[in-house]
């Protein structure tokens, strides 16, 4: 295997390991006005993500420096032609990292309500566009002879497009509910069972058309059984669910999402940016791809720091293992004018 | 108007406005960890205090370096996609790197220190901000190497097939003298802001003690500890920015001697410095006519230019008009280009950086010797000037960055590629005007949102992040940050 296939390979994993790990997270978001009927549930929610959602996305930041750094010009053509849509993720993720510090810090309910908002809205746009970008990808782009997309935002909605954004943003949301069930107390925790079942009637539907025409229209022969086992995993996470087996289906949703998103990258393999104008204007692997030298200078890197990254951040999932409940916060008097909510005792053991 | 323009306007926005909080990380998150290993070793609560106080300022602003950090990796491949498709091969590794081995480090353990105060052993803990600590400077390092790679680019070549650059040695990128020597003048520069900014909101606290007997609202006594706390972090703060203010001289003079090698152009444009001279005078105030490239009013100093150069006081320093006329020859292929950048903004940038940065050591050097044994000053003018350098120490930063970047003008890559070729084609001026537009806003937003909680919770003081613990109580029991 070529060094450039190693580094397609990377990457995908990279976007995979972003897609299951910020997925629940994007979940949460998303759910918070659902589920948090009252300020206290919604900071139970916000909590059970607190300490992880930014190492979560680190994920997508070190994917876009590896594609720009091992695939100069899928970095260069596609960051530049997913003009828009790229601009909207950018502008959520802005407010929504910026909403999770802030909101607890003022003491108005108007000041929360905006955060919320912002949570919401940061947490729903990246996690269609994500799945309407990535389609988009697997189905090909008006890519000229310059490696230049020049796509209209009507080019970007087509229905199989328009189906992945509905099959990402309905996945998270089931992988966002089951995370909760399985880290908060209650009643978020039956409330977010509910939610999750509830999701999942349009999730399985959604996930099952959109893999099938991933494959029936792009795929090869090995994804058959990626896609098979995919399916397969979200109804028995729905089962799972049903059955109030909280872990396991949070496990089925995650392997979901990793093998849709192998599914998607295996469908694109060896073009990383098909053309629809001519086949001869794909971009390729092989000439996407950066030299030899950096692709086995990056190859050392990651192969010794990823290693290490995937230790301390599952460290940092044990440490936070515990659910997140009402009773680890409680309302506190506040402090001269001040917010109170800082006395707050952390989720404690 | 064409595109090229604004995207320089925004690339210059968005970054000018995301190294408003980056000094501040950088910086603030080794005093932050700093006062947590005073109070791990000696268990004094003040320290505790101190550490949650800044600390909880800290992460204000370490959210906002954050989420405008997104946007500075994304807009290469959207606003500059032919930068990054000629770049990408050597320019692309150092940023994959810092996502791999820094990015990961800060956001995975900041989350971990935020949540983990009753969680960790305390010696855990307090490791975990140390090594946020050192991915944010490690960080630096990386986007650094980068960035001095596009002004001396080292350890490449260009692939005659497809026109793109290719590394040869990533070890003479990352030991580029431009990198190590940026990365000196930076984190220098940083400490030197973030010590301002804990001697700032030292001297703001012990000020409004002074004058109101409280923390902030008028006949209520402050607790009786903020006196002594911010005593000593006024002048931890100001130690900070005056150790840091020494490397900074030491490295910026470096840099001088740098741009006089690899980018004799910018040098000259700073120093509004025409004519190749040898012995060449230092400029203080200078009007020219940047048409004719000739300066009618120049007042100077003799040999001083040429000594900071080149470290000798007849050494030769390159003019504007010679490097022009070299340039023109040499990069023949490229047409009629102007290779000389905004002289006014350079020569002024230039000195303003030197003025406003070194104002802050002034002050520190200062205020230690006014508060020492103990003392403090009763003059107003004293906390005035404290509060004050700090938004001058911003104010050099940025002027730094806008003296690197303007000053490598018209080139992205030095001698490499230019400006005008390394913008999106496929990107209209509809496109970028949009993201100008609403990153612009949105910035405008919130920073007026971060400016408002950060003055909140300096008003508010410690007492109002971590209570005074009551008599006998164990102060081991820390509640921990929750959102």
């Amino acid at each position: 295997m070529d060094l450039a296939t190693v580094w397609f390979i990377a990457i995908a994993v990279l976007w995979t390991g972003y897609f299951i790990l910020e997925g629940f997270d994007f979940g949460v978001g998303i759910l918070l006005p659902v589920l948090g009927r009252r300020d206290v549930d919604r900071r139970v929610m916000i909590n059970a993500i607190g300490p992880i959602w930014d190492g979560n996305e680190v994920w997508v930041i070190t994917a876009g420096g590896a594609m720009f750094a091992a695939f100069p010009a899928w970095y260069a053509t596609a960051f530049s032609g997913f003009y828009l849509p790229l601009l909207l993720i950018l502008l959520a993720l802005i407010v929504r990292g910026v909403a999770f510090e802030y909101r607890g810090k003022g003491d108005t309910d108007r000041w929360r309500a905006w955060w919320d908002r912002a949570i919401f809205w940061g947490s729903a746009l990246p996690a269609f566009l994500w799945g309407l970008v990535f389609a988009n990808i697997v189905r090909g782009m008006p890519v000229d002879g310059d490696e230049i997309l020049r796509a209209g935002v009507i080019d970007l909605l087509n229905p199989y497009a328009l189906l992945g954004g509905l099959t990402t943003l309905s996945l998270f949301i089931l992988h966002g509910a089951l995370f909760l069930t399985l880290k908060t107390g209650q009643p978020v925790r039956s409330r977010a069972r509910t939610a999750a079942l509830r999701t999942a009637c349009v999730a399985v539907p959604a996930g099952a058309v959109f893999l099938v025409w991933t494959q029936l229209a792009h795929g090869k022969t090995w994804t058959w059984p990626v896609v098979a086992v995919a399916a397969a995993a979200l109804v028995a996470g729905v089962a799972l669910a049903l059955r109030g087996s909280e872990g396991r289906s949070f496990a089925c949703t995650a392997a979901t999402i990793g093998l849709a998103s192998v599914t998607l990258f295996g469908s694109l393999f060896p073009a990383v940016l098909p053309s629809t104008l001519d086949p001869a204007f794909d971009l390729t692997v092989a000439n996407a791809s950066s030299a030899p030298y950096t692709l086995t200078v990056m190859s050392w890197v990651a192969a010794v720091f990823l290693p290490v990254v995937m230790g301390y951040q599952a460290w940092s999932y044990w440490v936070f293992r515990k659910r997140v409940t009402r009773e680890h916060i409680e309302p506190v008097p506040a402090y001269g004018g001040g917010d109170g909510q800082d006395q707050a005792p952390a989720p404690a053991e | 108007m064409e595109a090229l323009d604004l995207a320089r306007w925004q690339f210059g926005i968005t970054t000018v406005y995301h190294f408003l909080f980056v000094p501040l990380t950088i910086g603030l998150s080794v005093i932050v960890a700093s006062l947590q290993t005073a109070w791990y070793r000696t268990g004094r609560h003040e320290y505790l205090r101190a550490t949650k106080f800044f600390g909880k300022l800290f992460l204000i602003n370490f959210a906002m370096g954050v989420v405008t950090g997104i946007v500075q990796e994304f807009q290469f491949g959207m606003n500059w996609s032919e930068y990054s498709r000629f770049v990408g091969d050597v320019f692309g590794a150092p940023l994959a790197m810092e996502a791999l081995l820094a990015f990961f480090l800060e956001s995975t353990f900041i989350g971990l220190w935020i949540f983990g105060w009753d969680r960790l052993p305390r010696g855990v803990h307090l490791a975990c901000i140390w090594l946020a600590a050192i991915g944010t400077n490690l960080s630096a390092y990386f986007i650094l190497a980068a960035n001095a790679w596009m002004r001396h680019p080292v350890g490449f070549t260009v692939n005659p097939e497809n026109g793109r650059t290719e590394l040869t040695s990533i070890g003479a990128v990352l030991a580029n003298p431009q990198a190590w020597s940026t990365f000196l003048h930076v984190v220098s520069a940083a400490f030197i802001t973030a010590g301002l900014f804990v001697a700032a909101v030292s001297a703001f606290k012990l000020w409004r003690a002074r004058r109101h007997g409280d923390t902030g609202e008028k006949g209520v006594e402050p607790p009786a500890g903020d006196h002594e706390l911010f005593r000593k972090t006024l002048r931890a703060g100001m130690v900070v920015t005056l150790l840091a203010g020494i490397v900074v001289v030491y490295s910026g003079d470096h840099q001088a001697k740098l741009a006089a090698e690899y980018e004799p152009m910018k040098l000259a444009a700073a120093e509004a410095h025409w004519e190749t001279e040898e012995g060449a005078p230092f400029s203080t105030f200078a009007v020219g006519d940047t048409d004719s490239g000739v300066n009618t009013i120049d007042i100077t100093i003799p040999r001083v230019l040429s000594f900071l150069a080149t470290g000798t006081i007849d050494g030769t320093v390159q003019g504007m008009n010679d490097l022009q006329e070299q340039y023109e020859q040499e990069y023949a292929e490229y047409g009629d280009v102007d290779y000389i950048p905004n002289v006014f903004i350079m020569y002024w940038s230039f000195r303003l950086m030197i003025g406003f940065g070194l104002f802050g050591v002034a002050v520190s050097a200062l205020g230690l010797w006014l508060t020492r044994k103990r003392r403090l000053p009763r003059t107003r003018w004293f906390y005035y000037a404290a509060v004050a350098a700090l938004p001058a120490a911003l104010t050099a930063n940025i002027l730094g960055w806008v003296l690197t970047e303007m000053g490598r003008q018209p080139w992205t890559v030095h001698g490499q590629l230019l400006t005008a070729h390394s913008v999106s084609p496929g990107v209209s001026l509809g496109q970028v005007a949009l993201s100008l537009t609403v990153f612009t806003l949105i910035y405008g937003v919130l920073a007026v949102v971060e400016a408002g909680l950060l003055w909140r919770y300096v008003k508010g003081g410690p007492s109002h992040v971590v209570p005074e613990p009551e008599e006998g109580e164990d102060t081991g029991d820390v509640p921990a940050f929750v959102y």
